[in-house]
């Protein structure tokens, strides 16, 4: 080994403590890149596979009524690959032991073939034999949730009319990789439902023999789906299309989707703040290095050294901490991907997940921890080498001392000298001062925003659940009734209040942007379930006009006064041009709302409804549940309670868990930059201090000298880390938000108060470790030592 | 004997016109101030003058540590003055031991490693705890420099230079901190350096006596030479009055 190694490997124990928290911060970075684009490539690619495996459709096409005969037609079209025509509809499950039906969705198999489009994997049993009308498929989420197994029966009731039908497998599809109720956003496996049953059962069940009412359809590759989706419209219109849909828009598809989009975007946006830290760290530690080894460098390169030689010695220095950092953050990031990996399966119904590493990241994260970490050590070189070795081994010229200022001068006439020669530190080196207190102010801006997303993911809930939801029920009809039935349910004892609702499938276009939701008709002064705009009052519904989610004007791209187009996609399918009144505050979805009788009578069909809101005195609950189970005209009953526990078992799992993993990797930020702050602090003065003691101060004295500049530097920090974790949380919350919720940005005092606490925290902990160093040093060595 | 069969007529550095300037304005300091001078390959050549007259100066150009102002400095006909930093890194790796006023020992190295840290690049270096013994230092090559004294620093210094045999070596103040002893033993190795291996040595001091031993003694003042004298009867250093 040579001597400049030597002279490597001590010098990397003298630093330990630095190196550790550097590598430390490097770690989490590496680690959150390669577990982040880990997760992304195993999603990815495990979807691929997955939807290509079991032929999932490029277009989806609901539709009223269309005969079998226009599917030839649907595979005439340009660039349809493949086609194929399926019933599907709403369906309900009657548990023993349940007060209320659950919700599932059926789905018709061929009836002489294997499904050409959006097969299923069999996980258990086998598939339904095509002249047995009564074996079903029941999806293996919902199965195991309910601990049904093949063999067992089921009550199910479809189009009003009870079955009686029995499980013969247990089934996945790409399609149902996450499932949810219609109208809800979260899912639960224990309460929505999916049943494959022949095509025959199902013709019969909703009146559709030589009929079907979804259309599937594949396209070749490099062929467009809006030209397709055009055409396939075009040729449902008359038999009551719904408006087909590409593979995008699918929910199921949409949602994982959205998780690796936003996964993607975080591995892309979170790791480099890590990396740019921990450059920043390893740019100060470099610096103070070479600077004190100015001497050293200069007779290095007395000795022939060439600058080359010398800029490799402390390039490895630096490889050492940032490789180091990167290997532990390859590690555990490959560990963390594995554990996570499961969460995802949790929703995510994938027959099979292995975490897949993205070779790339690996690449990544070495080249940018290092080339990160070099390059603050390659400019602090370049001006050593500037010199002559000559003048490198010079001693360095003594700080510049500033004339005092008035102040600062009748200052130092009431400190004592321990206190003057903290505070003419801080006069003197105001740009490292500043330096050392931004670091500081940029971790506790972290916790901050950290706090403020935990918070945001709170009021998310309670906005849902408290302001916007308010009732305890909500109940959808397999057909539009009439209002008349609103009185039924105000009968039923133990109803206290009634919402009548309309929800209608329409388009929504403003220029090019296009939107496919559903459209929910309100009255006026709604008490259960209203919109509210960003200070939580009502926002009116009018009788000509829409309002908008805010997440949905974005989409669209409107204005309040804006004119929108809509296409309605139910009973006489009118398309109106519609003025947006008002934008409404909400965090789950993307709904839009319109006053319920200008809905009607848009369509032409007053006085109806097809679902209701109710508050049910919790006393009577049971009863209202059984009475509601009983009525046929309804199609699904769901409890607020239950979605509520959805959402929030989610927001806790998965994309959510990740900000408890954020909020760690925050606290981890702060102290490796407060502990770095003190121990250069402590390197710059050792001699100073040494010197102090020599002359008789205490070590108290001393230490007070040393602690009481990185108390004034932590102090200055508070404010600053305030403000700018003030602005760090909204682009925290943008990065958590998807299209499908929003998570606001919402730090309360306590907030700052908690991310001040965990900063003084790491401050007193940094503190108490340099002091204790400074209490150990051997006082001739320290004035002995050109350091 | 290397000495007289080298050839004895080239110079191993000639100076014309040499100056160095600190600074500018009001802290201007002129440390040279024009400086001729040839040195003879294979001559041990002592330099003696007041404090501040440029002495460590000069040695720092002449062994391509720093650069003159102006003029040109010749090392076996080619000028230190025009070459890249590249070649004076090279100039100085390749042909220069050098022994510092202040020793500058790397703190993080032990004696030994300070030693091997100059024979690792050297071209014909000599072992390093062999330079260790020439300087009495043999059993402490595991001491880090903050555990030896001035004196011991000193004569690390000197094996370090010396332990690269190098073609020319400059020695500032080699004996300053030393006693008699040690101070002949160091001044042994110098002339037994310059006489085996044909080098040439300069040696900065402010011991007059040492100039005994010199073949040429030049005499420096207000960064010019004063004077240059030719000795006829050079003394071993045994012989040195200290
Ligand atoms: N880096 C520098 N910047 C400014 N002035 C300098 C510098 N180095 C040397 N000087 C000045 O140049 C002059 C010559 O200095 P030099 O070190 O060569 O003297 P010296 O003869 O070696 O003295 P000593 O015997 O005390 O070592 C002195 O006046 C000194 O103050
Ligand atoms: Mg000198």
């Amino acid at each position: 080994m040579t001597p400049l190694d030597r002279k490597l490997l001590r010098d990397l124990w003298r630093i330990k403590g630095q190196a550790a928290a550097i590598g430390a911060v490097i770690a989490v970075g590496v680690l959150l890149l390669v577990m982040m684009s880990g997760l992304v490539t195993s999603l990815d690619e495990t979807r691929r596979a997955y939807y290509e495996r079991y032929r999932l459709a490029d277009v989806f096409a609901p539709v009223k009524r269309a005969p079998q005969h226009l599917l030839a037609e649907l595979s005439a079209l340009p660039s349809v690959a493949a086609v194929e025509g399926r019933i599907t509809g709403h369906a309900l499950i009657d548990l023993p032991g349940l007060d209320i039906p659950l919700r599932a969705r059926v789905v018709s198999l061929p009836e002489f073939h294997a499904p050409r489009l959006n097969g299923f994997y069999l996980s258990a049993g086998r598939a339904p034999q095509s002249d047995r009308n009564d074996e079903i498929l029941l999806l293996k989420g919902f199965a195991e949730a309910h601990s049904l197994q093949p063999g067992d029966t089921l009550d199910i009731t479809m189009n009003g009319a009870r079955h009686k039908l029995r499980i013969v497998g247990l089934a996945q599809a790409p399609e149902f990789l996450y499932t949810t109720a219609p109208g809800e956003l979260m899912s639960d496996d224990a309460r929505y439902g999916v049943i494959w049953i022949s095509m025959q059962t199902l013709a019969a069940a909703y009146d559709l023999e030589g009929a079907f009412n979804e259309a599937l359809l594949s396209i070749g590759r490099g062929a467009q789906s809006p030209a397709v989706i055009h055409a396939v419209d075009r040729l449902l219109e008359p038999y009551g299309g719904f408006g087909a849909y590409a593979l995008a828009d699918h929910g199921s598809n949409r949602f994982i989707s959205e998780e690796i989009a936003s996964l993607r975007a975080t591995a892309a946006a979170v790791p480099p703040i890590f990396l740019a830290v921990a450059a920043f760290l390893l740019y100060i530690v470099i610096f103070r290095m070479v600077e004190a080894e100015r001497g050293q460098i200069g007779l290095l390169k007395a000795f022939g050294y060439s600058n080359l030689e010398t800029a490799a010695h402390y390039f490895k220095l630096i490889l050492a901490i940032a490789a180091g950092g990167a290997t532990v953050g390859c590690v555990l990031g490959v560990l963390a991907g594995r554990a996570l990996i499961d969460l995802y399966l949790l929703y995510f119904k994938f027959p099979f997940l292995i975490f897949q590493l993205d070779p790339g990241s690996f690449i990544a994260a070495f080249s940018v921890s290092i080339g990160a970490a070099s390059a603050g050590g390659v400019t602090v070189l370049r001006r050593v080498f500037r010199l002559t070795p000559a003048a490198a081994m010079q001693p360095i010229a003594p700080p510049h001392y500033r004339p005092l200022g008035n102040v600062a001068r009748s200052l130092q006439s009431v400190l004592d000298q321990p206190s003057r020669m903290v505070v003419r530190r801080l006069t003197r080196q105001p740009g490292r001062m500043a330096g050392a207190a931004g670091g500081i102010a940029a971790g506790m801006a972290l916790s901050v925003a950290m706090i403020g997303i935990m918070n945001g993911f709170n009021q998310a809930i309670d906005l849902t659940f408290n302001v916007i939801d308010q009732s305890d029920v909500s109940i959808t009809f397999n057909e539009p009734l009439s209002d008349t039935t609103l009185a039924n349910l105000r009968s039923i004892p133990g109803v206290i209040a009634v919402q009548p609702a309309r929800h209608v499938s329409a388009v929504l276009r403003h220029g090019v942007q296009r939107h496919l939701g559903v459209i929910s008709g309100m009255t006026t002064n709604a008490r259960l379930y209203r919109a509210v705009d960003s200070r939580m009052a009502p926002v009116p519904l009018q009788a000509q006009g829409i309002v908008l989610a805010e997440a949905l004007a974005d989409i669209l791209k409107v204005q309040v006064g804006d004119l929108l187009t809509l296409e309605v996609r139910e009973g006489r399918r009118p398309t109106l041009r519609i003025p947006v009144t008002g934008i409404a505050q909400n965090l789950l979805g993307s709904p839009a709302y319109m006053e319920l009788s200008a809905l009607n009578h848009a369509l032409g069909e007053p006085n109806r409804i097809s679902g209701a809101y109710l508050r049910v005195d919790s006393a009577h609950q049971n009863s209202v549940y059984r009475v509601l189970k009983d009525m046929p005209a309804v199609a699904s009953v769901s409890l607020k309670q239950d979605a509520r526990t959805a959402l929030q078992t989610q927001m806790d799992r998965g994309a959510g868990a990740m900000r408890y993993i954020m909020m760690a990797v925050a606290g981890i930020i702060t102290f490796g930059i407060v502990y770095n702050a003190a121990r250069i602090a402590y390197a710059e003065r050792a001699r100073d201090l040494a010197s102090l003691r020599v002359i008789g101060f205490s070590r108290s004295e001393a230490a007070f000298v040393l602690l009481g500049e990185l108390a004034l530097v932590t102090l200055a920090a508070l404010p600053l880390g305030a403000v700018l974790g003030y602005y760090l949380s909204f682009a925290v919350a943008a990065g958590f938000s998807t299209d499908l919720y929003q998570i606001p940005a919402t730090v309360q005092p306590v907030g700052y108060g908690a991310a001040a606490l965990a900063v003084i925290a790491a401050a007193t902990l940094s503190g108490w470790l340099v002091k204790r160093d400074l209490d150990r040093t051997d006082l001739v060595l320290a004035l002995k030592a050109r350091e | 004997m290397g000495k007289r069969s080298g050839n004895q007529l080239q110079n191993a550095f000639t100076t014309r016109g040499v100056w160095k300037v600190y600074g500018e304005g009001a802290t201007e300091v002129q440390a040279l101030r024009g400086v001729d001078i040839d040195i003879p390959a294979g001559e041990l050549v002592v330099l003696l003058g007041p404090s501040g007259s440029g002495k460590s100066t000069l040695l720092n150009i002449l062994g391509g540590l720093d650069r003159a102002s102006r003029g040109d400095v010749l090392f076996q006909g080619r000028n230190l003055a025009a070459m890249t930093d590249v070649q004076l890194t090279r100039y100085r790796r390749d042909h220069v031991g050098f022994v510092f006023q202040f020793y500058n020992l790397m703190p993080g190295l032990t004696a030994y490693e300070n030693i091997e840290l100059v024979t690792e690049i050297a071209g014909n270096p000599m072992p390093a705890d062999h330079a260790l013994a020439l300087v009495g230092l043999g059993d402490r090559g595991d001491s880090f420099p903050s555990q030896l004294s001035g004196g011991e620093q000193q004569r690390v210094a000197i094996a370090r230079a010396v332990a690269k045999q190098p073609n020319v070596l400059f020695c500032d103040e080699p004996t300053g901190a030393l006693d008699s002893i040690t101070g002949r033993t160091v001044l042994r190795v110098l002339k037994d350096i310059n006489e085996q291996l044909g080098a040439t040595v300069l040696i900065v001091t402010h011991a007059a006596a040492t100039a005994d031993m010199a073949d040429r003694v030049i005499h420096f003042a207000d960064g010019r030479i004063r004077d240059i004298q030719r000795n006829a009867h050079k003394r071993d250093p045994s012989d040195i009055e200290w």
